[in-house]
């Protein structure tokens, strides 16, 4: 199994992933090398069985549906990287 | 004094032999003494010692419990309010976290004392603690080779007496493979034991905090504060927390001892298992029996292993984005620049790469051959687990096939790194307990024992460890330089 | 040439629940707050925190799908819905993809008379976005994450409506179904029911689907209607003029009425959906579903069918007066303190009473007369002290102020005159001043009767028993 580069560009896109030109190679090299070991899955047969996703066999608690938090927005904003009244600011959003 | 385990330093501090507030400058000390080791990323003195100041007050009313004024340390993937909370990564190297990790919390109404915060792998995903955005840590055993990983900073300060004791996390062998390469105790709880609220996610269904220690009786103080059902956490488990000390003395004689012989086939170091038989026959010493079991679906662990975890921390990681907190470029051209060059320069190159394998196996397509396959493959891996956990009443094996690596030598080789967490990995995916055990030496490098145990089976683990350190003292061994 | 396509519609709509603290966080849900002060931790998505889902938001879920029938899931799963976007603080949506905790389930709706089942594939909970605010900040968004985190249910209808008329139809029903059981406020302004439409066209008689576009957030009942028109005139266009209908999103303009393509959403998105490790499976069990049942109110349907059954309402006013839990109710009430008949109270309530609430804009709960006065005045006519006609002035003069229905009459005079004698003495003035008329009634001119009953009336102002009128006239003109 290998992975091409442009598999990982598109990988790194749906990401939103920078990766160097020159690296891209590498990630590919290493990624295939994992696929590679993932194959290995194959070897086993797993029809009928459950998948499993959590290691505990229990179901979601639930919360009760009352207010306990109070936001205190100047400390949470302190350490945003841009903001101005009460925002956070991005690059303009297209729609 | 920086020599005691947790219970010593506990009598001392309460018969007036020394405050916290000496204890903590001392460690203080040594940590800048041995700041070449680079197991702090941030030192945390002033509220240190005002922390150690407030736990003689609290010793002098009679009101302390076991934790208060002992010195310790958080691996930087536990959230601590208004500290730098870094997870190893330029990303959050300005992140100075807004609320604590409820472990922390409990370690804060313990009284207990933090120096600071411990170096690890960029977001706990490594296993020689050469992915930090800080730089490699440096085993103190053999300053030239690796602590192990991620809990690379907390294993090699406790070993290097830089902290009584320290938090640690585990998603395929955080804390075990750590303690083994540096000589200490290391127990991972039963997912769901610990709560993981504030505690930087790396893969969700695999994470679990635990103690970092010199010794067993150590884990069974620290787990007492850091076990326990919370409400901020939906697989948090909600199960009384037995007192772990109380069973400590108990007898092993009967103890059923499994040796899976998966663990103890190709690749394991032959001097490795040697140390790992003399090991394991100072148990049928103490009374246990030994037999094999088997755990055929093992093989599989590593690759279900590297399909699951970067599948969690592909999502795990999306919201460091440069929007709210965290490393955000300069001079972002679009909100698509934003996003690519923030993480682009914020993560590492192992942090990508898992980032880009969890994309690719959840991508349309993929998701039923890698993702829905290896959830498959955890199953019948967990169900290994209990059949065997059903026959004996623990298991033991090796906790790494090898000792400590060199610095350098693996990093260019991430699929070699992979594979060498083949005996730590299948016990996240089942998510029982285990412990990594000081066990001896081979070459002057020290080799880690695990025991492995049921679900919520951590007080038996603790007795277990704790019987054998009576009977051995590779876990009062000092690295030469350190004493 | 119209008629020679056929459209079909599949509607999203999206409900905000009306619960106190958010899906996921213990933040408030309360709108119109302060940018980012109802954003705590989580859903703020900091690094380390955890989601605890909220048990309201999964009873609201649980209602909805009693009322439409549907199938309960007794697991359901949580997945990630993966995607970048500056109102998404963890790059990703909390939803629900492939085990939704409702299932399939239907809802009936009425269009120009004909009654037509609409298919409900699914609805799903997940939790809301943020907003992005495009007003000037240098050049840049802004983000306001207070409405990150509100639960949301997810409708999905089948594709089997075939004209807006249809698709506002049904939009109406589960804005009036949703508000009729408390689990939204349906403030469509602000944003809390909102919907998404998939318009395809295809030639009458094909059986397989045309290529659907999405229209996206539609937050009216008119430009849901124009909306659709639109696209499906667009789609029309395109394919009789050789193009092809491409699959994309795309948003409804209601200043230019016209849709158009969402370029920035446009990329094939693959949102790599995975169970969210951080939440685990909701139980709905029979204990759960029992508790739930026993606290459901009378749903629209069975409401309807006990007003037919027990009030002997006709179709068009029990559907009237179920079309609100609060109408209803205040039918129900006035029925049972008015000694008028139901039927009468029926009218009054979707004839006079709800053209005055239209008329001003104004909610049942907010009417200005309230069940007790209205009971006051129908109890007047049953017992004949007024007439229907005059209740319709005391009604006005109540809608006015505060008096009863009894104080008007007294003050105005509006008692009806059950003197036999002095009505009597009337019929005799008019029977004497119509002698014409008088002749052609006995020649068998019944339709002048009419006219004499029209007199007497108006000589006596209204103020007398119609019944008693046509009896004493009917005797005198013999």
């Amino acid at each position: 199994m290998s992975l091409t580069v442009s598999e990982v560009k598109d990988c790194a896109h749906l990401a939103r992933l920078g990766i160097e030109e020159r690296d891209v190679g590498s990630y590919a090299k290493d990624l295939s090398g994992m696929l590679d070991l993932m194959t290995q899955m194959n070897d086993l047969d797993t029809d009928g069985v459950e998948p499993m996703a959590h290691p505990m066999d229990q179901v979601q608690r639930l919360r009760a549906d009352v207010v306990t938090e109070q936001v205190d927005r100047e400390k949470f904003q302190a350490i945003a990287p841009q903001v101005e009244a009460g925002l956070y600011l991005v690059p303009k959003v297209i729609e | 004094m920086y020599n005691k385990t947790i219970a010593e330093l506990a009598k001392s501090l309460r018969s007036g032999e020394f405050s916290s507030v000496d204890l903590t400058l001392a460690f203080l000390d040594r940590i800048k003494q041995h700041h070449s080791l680079n197991t702090y990323i941030t030192v945390t003195e002033e509220q240190a010692l005002q922390s150690a100041k407030a736990a003689d007050l609290r010793l002098a009313t009679g009101k302390a419990e076991l934790l208060t004024g002992i010195p310790m340390a958080q691996k930087d993937i536990f959230c601590t309010e208004g500290i730098k909370t870094s997870c190893g990564s330029k990303m959050l190297d300005n992140f100075i976290a807004p609320y604590n990790a409820t472990v922390v919390d409990k370690f804060n109404s313990a009284g207990a004392v933090m120096l600071g915060k411990l170096n690890m792998d960029e977001f706990a995903m490594g296993s020689s603690n050469e992915t930090s955005y800080y730089g490699a840590v440096k085993n103190p055993w053999d300053t030239n080779t690796v602590p192990g990983g991620s809990s690379g900073g907390s294993a090699a300060a406790v070993a290097a007496r830089l902290a009584a004791c320290a938090t640690g996390t585990d998603t395929g062998g955080s804390i075990r493979q750590p303690a083994a390469l540096c000589g200490i105790t290391g127990l991972k709880p039963t997912y769901g034991r610990v709560s993981r609220y504030g505690m930087i996610a790396y893969a969700s269904s695999l994470d679990q905090g635990g103690p970092m220690t010199r010794n067993a009786e150590d884990a069974a103080i620290m787990l007492q504060t850091m076990a326990g059902f919370d409400n901020k956490d939906s697989t948090s488990v909600d199960l009384p927390v037995p007192d772990y000390r109380a069973g400590l003395s108990n007898s092993l004689e009967g103890l059923k001892i499994g040796l899976p012989k998966e663990f103890f086939g190709e690749g394991l170091n032959s001097d490795v298992a040697a140390t790992l038989e003399a090991a394991i026959n100072e148990y049928r010493k103490l009374g246990a029996t030994v037999t094999e079991v088997s755990m055929p679906s093992l093989k599989l662990a590593i690759p279900a292993y590297y399909v699951i975890a970067p599948a969690e921390c592909s999502a795990n990681l999306s919201r460091f984005d440069g929007v709210r907190f965290g490393y955000r470029c300069e001079n972002p051209a679009d909100l698509t620049d934003l996003y690519t060059r923030s993480r682009g320069e914020g993560f590492g190159k192992e942090v990508k790469r898992r980032i880009l394998m969890g994309t690719y196996a959840l991508s349309a397509g993929y998701y039923d051959a890698y993702y829905i396959k290896a959830q498959k493959i955890r199953r019948l891996i967990s169900e290994d687990f209990k059949k065997a956990l059903s026959e004996v009443d623990v298991m033991m094996g090796p906790v790494t096939p090898s000792t400590a690596f060199g610095i350098g030598e693996k990093i260019d080789n991430p699929i070699e790194m992979y594979l060498s967490d083949i005996y730590t990995i299948a016990i996240n995916l089942a998510g029982v307990p285990a412990m990594s055990v000081p066990a001896g030496f081979s070459e002057g490098k020290p080799v880690g024992l695990q025991i492995i145990g049921n679900y919520f089976a951590e007080d038996k683990l603790l007795n277990i460890a704790h019987q054998y350190q009576q009977v051995t003292d590779w876990h009062t061994q000092i690295p030469k330089g350190f004493e | 040439m119209r008629s020679q396509w056929e459209t079909v519609i599949g509607l999203e709509i999206h409900a905000q629940l009306a619960t106190k603290s958010k899906i996921f966080s213990g933040a408030s849900t309360a709108y119109g707050a302060e940018p980012n002060t109802q954003a705590c931790a989580v859903d703020l998505g900091l690094p380390g925190v955890l989601p605890v889902l909220n048990e309201e938001a999964v009873r609201m879920a649980v209602i909805f799908g009693m009322a439409v029938e549907a199938h309960i899931a007794p697991y359901s799963v949580f997945a990630r819905k993966n995607y970048f976007y500056p109102d998404l603080p963890k790059g990703y949506q909390i939803s629900q993809m492939e085990l939704p905790i409702v299932g399939i389930g239907h809802l009936d709706i009425d269009v120009d008379g004909v009654s037509k089942r609409i298919g409900i594939t699914r609805a799903h909970l997940e939790e809301d976005a943020g907003k992005s605010l495009h007003e000037n900040f240098h050049g840049l968004t802004g983000i306001d994450l207070n409405r990150a985190g509100t639960p949301l249910l997810e409708i999905v209808s089948e594709p089997e409506m075939s004209s807006a008329k249809e698709a506002v139809a049904y939009m109406r029903k589960i804005h009036e179904l949703v508000r009729y059981l408390g689990i939204c406020d349906g403030n469509m302004q602000e944003g809390s029911f909102r919907c998404d439409a998939n318009v395809s066209v295809r030639p009458k008689g094909q059986k397989a689907f045309g290529t659907r576009a999405e229209i996206k957030n539609i937050n009216s009942f008119k430009f849901v209607e124009k909306a659709i028109n639109h696209e499906v005139e667009r789609q029309i266009e395109l394919i009789e003029s050789g193009g092809k209908v491409v699959q994309e999103t795309r948003l409804y303009d209601s200043d230019k009425d016209e849709t158009r393509s969402m370029r920035s959403k446009e990329e094939a998105n693959d949102y790599r959906y995975f169970p969210d490790p951080d939440l685990l499976p909701v139980l709905v069990d029979e204990d759960f579903k029992a508790q739930i049942k026993a606290q459901l109110p009378e749903l629209p349907q069975a409401k309807k069918q006990r007003f037919k059954d027990s009030y002997a309402l006709d179709e068009e006013n029990a559907t009237i007066l179920t079309s609100s839990r609060q109408l209803g109710d205040y039918f129900e009430t006035v029925v049972k303190e008015s000694a008028c008949s139901a039927k009468i109270c029926a009218n009054w309530v979707t004839g006079d009473l709800l053209a005055a609430l239209n008329k001003a804009n104004l909610e049942i709960t907010d009417s200005p007369v309230s069940h007790e006065r209205l009971a006051g005045l129908l109890t007047r006519i049953s017992d004949d002290t007024i007439s229907g006609k005059i209740a319709k002035q005391v009604f006005e003069e109540m809608w006015q102020s505060t008096a009863t229905a009894d104080q008007i009459i007294e003050a105005k005079g509006l008692k009806q005159i059950t003197d036999t004698g002095a009505i009597e003495a009337i019929i005799d003035k008019i029977i004497a001043d119509n002698l014409d008329q008088v002749e052609q009634y006995r020649s068998g001119k019944d339709k002048v009767f009419g006219f004499f009953v029209g007199q007497v009336m108006k000589e006596m102002q209204g103020k007398a028993s119609p019944g008693e009128v046509n009896k004493m006239l009917k005797e005198k003109l013999k």
